[in-house]
């Protein structure tokens, strides 16, 4: 039965929605704001910061001071590579796992899961000396491996929960018709699933893509992302909030701008399944 | 035949030595982002026109990051870096275990003399010069020129913490939202620990005795910290636990604080009309004291070191040698002006008639001379370090009692609380660590 909605019970949900939304988003307007203002507007109080002059000037500087578009690539490699990387070994895993389940499969789950809980410091000096010994010490490589290792928790989990609504005997027809796993996997499987595929894509390139701890040790230059870029803008002694802005919002623009795009896709790949 | 292989022959041997001879060494420098680190970057074509062999690559960072970076690559010998910019923390821990190569055949017209004697000092391990300063700090008092006439009052130049009492009293306006007194809260090793550190010892406190037992469970820290609190509930900004350097800094270029004691690098920033409203308005004095033979400043600097074993040490050295020279100082001079030379490294820059028209040269230099990190407080300590103690295990003990002293400042907990949680923890930590036997 649907629920009754009255205009006014519309218009309470509607307003409450826009205000949380705007809430949640402000700290994000405020940096692009401050962003196009100077030094010295930057630090008035937000009525006068409102009413100050617009200026590009910061976005000068950060250019001026920063290698923008090598930070810029290197996210982008580190973010795509390390999530197709992640698919091509989730996917059959998640598979084995929602089709053909073990005795021990849903251990196995939470074992893989809780990996995340364990605090990433703990192991910066062992990680540290094998990148050293093999020579991956700053090479964008070696952190494709430790991103995809990081989030293939989370995508084998998130792939297991979207596969795990695909009837089973969908998959027997195909292999009654004479499908191979291969077959299965990439003709009947993977097309189902794209919704949710798209959605673990779209959220994993946006968790490499702010992974922030590993990619500022393992790092120096050659494949520093765009978090070492903001690392050079932020100062416990002296902070230029209109530079440091300007530089945020040059590091989130292109993830922001993705989401944007792809948020129907985002919000039903991450409901997909919460509903039954 | 035979001549064109000779003359075949001839070429590659004449490219071959060209080649040797345009061999370019690249040295990576890990660096902090202070204004003066940016500006040297900026400066980079003076020392390639010298140095045509050698490419500098800077990878610069937030000063946290960049403490926690080095580290790993110094204590691993990862080797991504020869040259690191250090500070006067780590400079002796560093050194003692021989992570960084000694800097002692400088050449001669390096003058290794001139090095400021408190700053060298805190960077000498066993006699060797085991990183060279670039750039030096300590704390004053920032104060507000027309607040204090207001109030009717002189700021002596040399004032006590008595005065600064009677001054914060005098200046705070809560309505129109003028604080007395601004100073760190937020809690921090380097936060306000710094502070707070640096003010205990104007007290006659330490952190260590000489057989290593900490002191808090003792009057001269009892009454630091009373008088830190009742300063800064009566006369301090709202919630000043959460105020670092950078609140601090926005509160008093906004006209806010009658008086702020932090970093002498500030002193650029609030007399900076471009970014702050009181820029001429703005008046700087020592460190208070208590009349017992030290003043409440703090010593830092940041230094240039080569990690030890780097395949590059002669570009390294020479690099070093450079950015830490007179010749850059000059440089910096010609290009810059005056008021933007690193400060706080060297006597000679000092006795430059030119430097003396700086506002805040005189007081940064007395400041800095003030503060000897081999005798931090009044009585006698087995540490090295005004702000700090250059022991490892610093950082966590610092910032954990930095969390139970900043409770104190937002009234989570009292006063006696603080002291007494922070005399278990230390004693605990440093028994742990091998200290206390």
């Amino acid at each position: 039965m649907a629920r009754k909605t009255t205009a006014t019970r519309e218009a309470i949900t509607t307003v409450a929605a826009w205000t949380i939304g705007f809430l949640i988003f402000f700290p994000i307007l405020w940096i692009i704001i401050l962003s196009f203002k100077s030094e010295g507007d930057a630090i008035k109080t937000p009525l006068a910061v409102l009413t100050s002059d617009w200026t590009l000037h910061s976005y000068a500087e950060v250019q001026e001071r920063s290698n923008y578009a090598r930070h810029f690539w290197n996210s982008v490699v580190l973010s795509l590579g390390s999530t197709i990387v992640a698919l091509v070994i989730a996917i059959p895993a998640a598979w084995s796992m929602a089709f053909v389940p073990g005795k021990r499969t849903k251990d196995l789950l939470m074992w893989m899961l809780s990996t995340k809980m364990m605090p990433a410091v703990g192991v910066l000096v062992p990680m540290y000396l094998l990148f050293r010994d093999f020579g991956l010490l700053d090479s964008r490589i070696g952190l494709v491996g430790v991103l995809t290792l990081i989030n293939l928790p989370i995508v084998i989990w998130m792939l297991y929960t979207y596969f795990k609504e695909i009837p089973g005997e969908i998959l027997e027809a195909a292999r009654m018709d004479g499908a191979n796993l291969r077959s299965e996997i990439l003709y009947i499987l993977t097309p189902m699933a794209v919704p949710g595929i798209a959605s673990t894509l779209l959220l994993n390139v946006i968790l490499a893509w702010n992974e922030a701890f590993w990619t500022l040790q393992l790092t120096t230059s050659n494949a520093a992302p765009l978090t070492q870029f903001i690392a050079s803008y932020s100062s416990p002694e002296g902070l230029f909030y209109a530079k440091l802005s300007a530089a945020s919002t040059m590091a989130i623009a292109p993830i922001l701008i993705l989401g944007w795009f792809s948020q129907k896709q985002l919000v039903r790949g991450l409901t997909f399944g919460a509903v039954k | 035949m035979t001549m064109t292989l000779r003359a075949m022959l001839g070429a590659t041997v004449a490219l071959t030595l060209t080649g040797a001879a345009l061999a370019e060494t690249t040295i990576t420098v890990a660096t902090v982002n202070n204004g003066d680190m940016i500006r040297m970057q900026g400066l980079m074509d003076a020392f390639n026109a010298k140095h045509p062999d050698i490419k500098v690559e800077w990878v610069t960072l937030e000063e946290n990051v960049l403490r926690q970076k080095v580290t790993t690559d110094v204590a691993t010998k990862g080797g991504q870096f020869d040259v690191m910019t250090i500070g006067t923390y780590e400079a002796p821990i560093w050194g003692k275990q021989g992570w960084l190569v000694p800097l002692n055949d400088l050449p001669a017209d390096y003058d290794v003399d001139d090095l400021l004697p408190a700053i060298r000092g805190g960077l000498t391990v066993d006699g060797n010069l085991i990183a060279a300063p670039f750039c030096g700090e300590s704390s004053m008092v920032i104060y507000r020129t027309d607040l204090m006439e207001k109030a009717g009052l002189s700021m002596p130049e040399a004032p006590t913490w008595a005065f600064i009492k009677e001054a914060a009293a005098a200046m705070t306006d809560k309505g129109s939202e003028v604080y007395g007194i601004c100073l760190r809260g937020k809690a921090g090793w380097g936060e306000n620990m710094a502070f707070l550190s640096a003010m205990s010892n104007s007290f006659g406190a330490k952190w260590f005795d000489m057989e290593w037992k900490p002191q808090f469970d003792q009057q001269p820290w009892k009454d630091t910290l009373a008088f830190y609190l009742d300063l800064m509930t009566n006369y301090g900004p709202p919630g000043a636990a959460n105020n670092g350097f950078n609140e601090n800094l926005a509160l008093f270029q906004q006209g806010k604080c009658g008086m702020w004691i932090d970093a002498t690098v500030a002193a650029s920033f609030v007399t900076n009309a471009a970014e702050s409203t009181v820029a001429d308005k703005v008046g700087f004095a020592l460190a208070p004291d208590n009349g017992l033979g030290k003043r409440g400043n703090w010593l830092w600097a940041w230094n240039l070191a080569i990690p030890a074993g780097t395949q590059k040490e002669d570009a390294a050295k020479t690099f070093v040698a450079w950015a830490t020279s007179k010749e850059y100082l000059a440089l910096v001079a010609e290009k810059e002006g005056w008021a933007n030379v690193p400060p706080g490294t060297r006597t000679s820059l000092y006795e430059n008639p030119e430097y003396q028209k700086v506002p805040f040269a005189k007081m940064t230099l007395d400041s800095i001379n003030a503060a000897d990190p081999t005798k931090p407080t009044v009585d006698e300590v087995p540490y090295v370090g005004v702000q700090f103690v250059a022991i490892p295990e610093f950082q966590g003990i610092g910032t954990a009692v930095g969390q139970m002293f900043s409770a104190a400042l937002a009234g989570s907990s009292s006063a006696e609380d603080a002291l007494s949680q922070a005399q278990s923890f230390t004693t605990n930590e440093m028994t742990r660590a091998g200290y206390i036997k």
